[in-house]
């Protein structure tokens, strides 16, 4: 996939291929590259050339595809003047599928809250409403970007162990994520982005190995560093 | 695509300003039926002031409803929609509102006023008017991300198409006044909307009699039916054109 904004090159050639029933967590300093990477993947922002196919067939210009895929922006942009109920009840409706998987909504106790206004939410409750819409309709391959920037403590080990049940369930979960500590938590590999390169793509274990560090944030530092060098 | 819309209609009534937009139109409408004695003075000045001000409050309300659900459109493109289908949701939901708020401000007082054909182009006027400065908004907000940039490139088309269109055809016309310019006069009214939709209205008055051999020459061609037919087909390609090009940018542009 290439895609650049103007003069500025987000992707120069990522060519990844990503398995089903695994955690995939891209991660890779700002700017790198993640968020484009995945708003390419929804359809959100079309890539200059390249081609991303789901199960084998290309997603370009299509959209029923999307029906397979539940997405969590970075920051969720909902209408102002919608209450939580009719945000969910409009995708609800547009997605013409009945709610499958409503354990976020119950956990995160969105229903208490169902009539407040999505302009007078706070950052992180936006992201519950985020998170219950991606989970909502069980699809195929998550999204979730930076999903725990901005949750409580309590909400975020709430999404993680979410996460981990749904990668048990065979799904595709991708997420971007700068938090080292967490990724360990519940990623299996690690796609690295610098520069809108692929700098590596590994499972964790092959990258402590072959670093012989313990701690996966000592081990991604020094492939970066070595990586500087070459 | 039905839903959509039903979501879009919900935001724009919640809004309120559509109502207002409704209530300002009637009053306008009573007042000058009231105000002028006869029914074709009123329909006169009703003309004139539709004119500028439909295409002003269609054109600005557009955009900056537009930008203001740019959210709403973000949240549905990560969902198994085709972008055409939500723009046009957009737009039909946009123009549909204000023409609904024009046929009760406008169309109901006409009707009992000053029934007939005029009357009936005055509304069909107004109605494709408001498609037209709606799809011309879009258009303007598809060009540009900034909103400020947006409502300014809107309300420049607005200032071309209602004032200073008619100044250059003016100029044309002083400076060419040795040629016979019928048809090219003809060719420039086609060129803008809002004065194809003005000579129609005015032909079907009494008043068309004072404009001369030029007059002469529209009575001919919009008095017959064919000339009105076409007359409405340009009016539909202005909606079409305008329409098709910003669905086409809104497509292929990132979000």
């Amino acid at each position: 996939m290439y895609k650049s904004y103007g003069k500025l090159q987000v992707l120069r050639g990522v060519s990844v291929e990503l398995e089903k029933g695994k955690v995939i967590s891209i991660i890779g300093p700002n700017g790198a590259g993640k968020t484009t990477m995945s708003k390419c993947i929804l359809g959100m922002v079309l890539p200059d050339s390249g081609d991303i196919k789901m199960n084998g067939e290309s997603v370009l210009k299509k959209h029923a595809y999307r029906s397979q895929i539940g997405y969590m922006p970075q920051i969720g942009k909902y209408p102002e003047n919608m209450k939580i109920r009719q945000v969910i009840e409009m995708v609800r409706d547009i997605r013409k599928e009945d709610a499958v998987d409503e354990e976020l909504i119950g956990l995160y106790r969105l229903e208490e809250m169902y009539d407040k206004r999505m302009g007078s939410l706070s950052g992180g409750t936006k992201q519950k409403v985020s998170a219950a819409i991606a989970f909502l309709f069980d699809p195929e391959v998550l999204i979730l970007d930076e999903p725990t920037a901005g949750l409580d403590p309590i909400s975020a080990e709430i999404l993680k162990g979410k996460i981990l049940k749904e990668k048990k369930k065979g799904k595709l979960v991708l997420i971007t994520s700068h938090v080292m500590s967490e990724i360990e938590e519940v990623a299996d590999e690690i796609l690295c982005l610098v520069d809108g390169n692929v700098m590596f793509y590994e499972t964790i274990s092959d990258l402590k190995a072959q670093t012989q560090e313990t701690r996966l944030s000592r081990a991604v530092a020094k492939i970066m560093k070595e990586g500087r060098v070459l | 695509m039905n839903k959509i819309i039903k979501y879009v209609l919900y935001d724009i009534v919640r809004s309120k300003i559509v109502v207002a937009y409704t209530l300002f139109l009637l009053l306008l409408s009573i007042g000058l039926f009231n105000l002028g004695g006869s029914a074709d003075k009123g329909l006169l000045s009703l003309l004139n002031l539709v004119l500028l001000t439909v295409p002003l409050i269609s054109i600005v309300f557009a955009t900056t409803h537009f930008y203001n659900s740019y959210e709403f459109m973000e949240l549905l493109v990560s969902q198994p929609i085709r972008r055409s289908k939500i723009f046009l949701s957009e737009y039909l939901g946009v123009s549909l509102s204000l023409s609904a708020a024009f046929l009760i401000g406008v169309g109901i007082p006409v009707l009992l006023f000053a029934p007939g054909a005029t009357g009936l182009y005055l509304v069909l006027t107004g109605v494709f008017i408001t498609f037209i400065f709606v799809a011309l908004a879009f258009l303007a907000s598809v060009i540009t991300r900034d909103k400020a940039k947006g409502i300014g490139i809107a309300l420049m088309l607005w200032f071309y198409f209602a004032l200073i269109y008619d100044g250059i055809v003016l100029f044309i016309l002083y400076s060419f006044g040795d040629y016979p310019l019928e048809y090219a006069t003809l060719a420039l009214t086609a060129l803008n909307p809002v004065d194809l939709g003005r000579v129609m209205v005015l032909l079907n008055l009494d008043v068309s009699a004072m404009m001369g051999y030029t007059g002469a020459l529209y009575k001919s061609i919009f008095g017959s039916g064919w000339g009105v037919g076409i007359a409405f087909l340009i009016l539909v390609l202005w909606v079409l054109v305008p329409l098709l090009i910003s669905r086409r940018a809104f497509i292929k542009r990132d979000l």
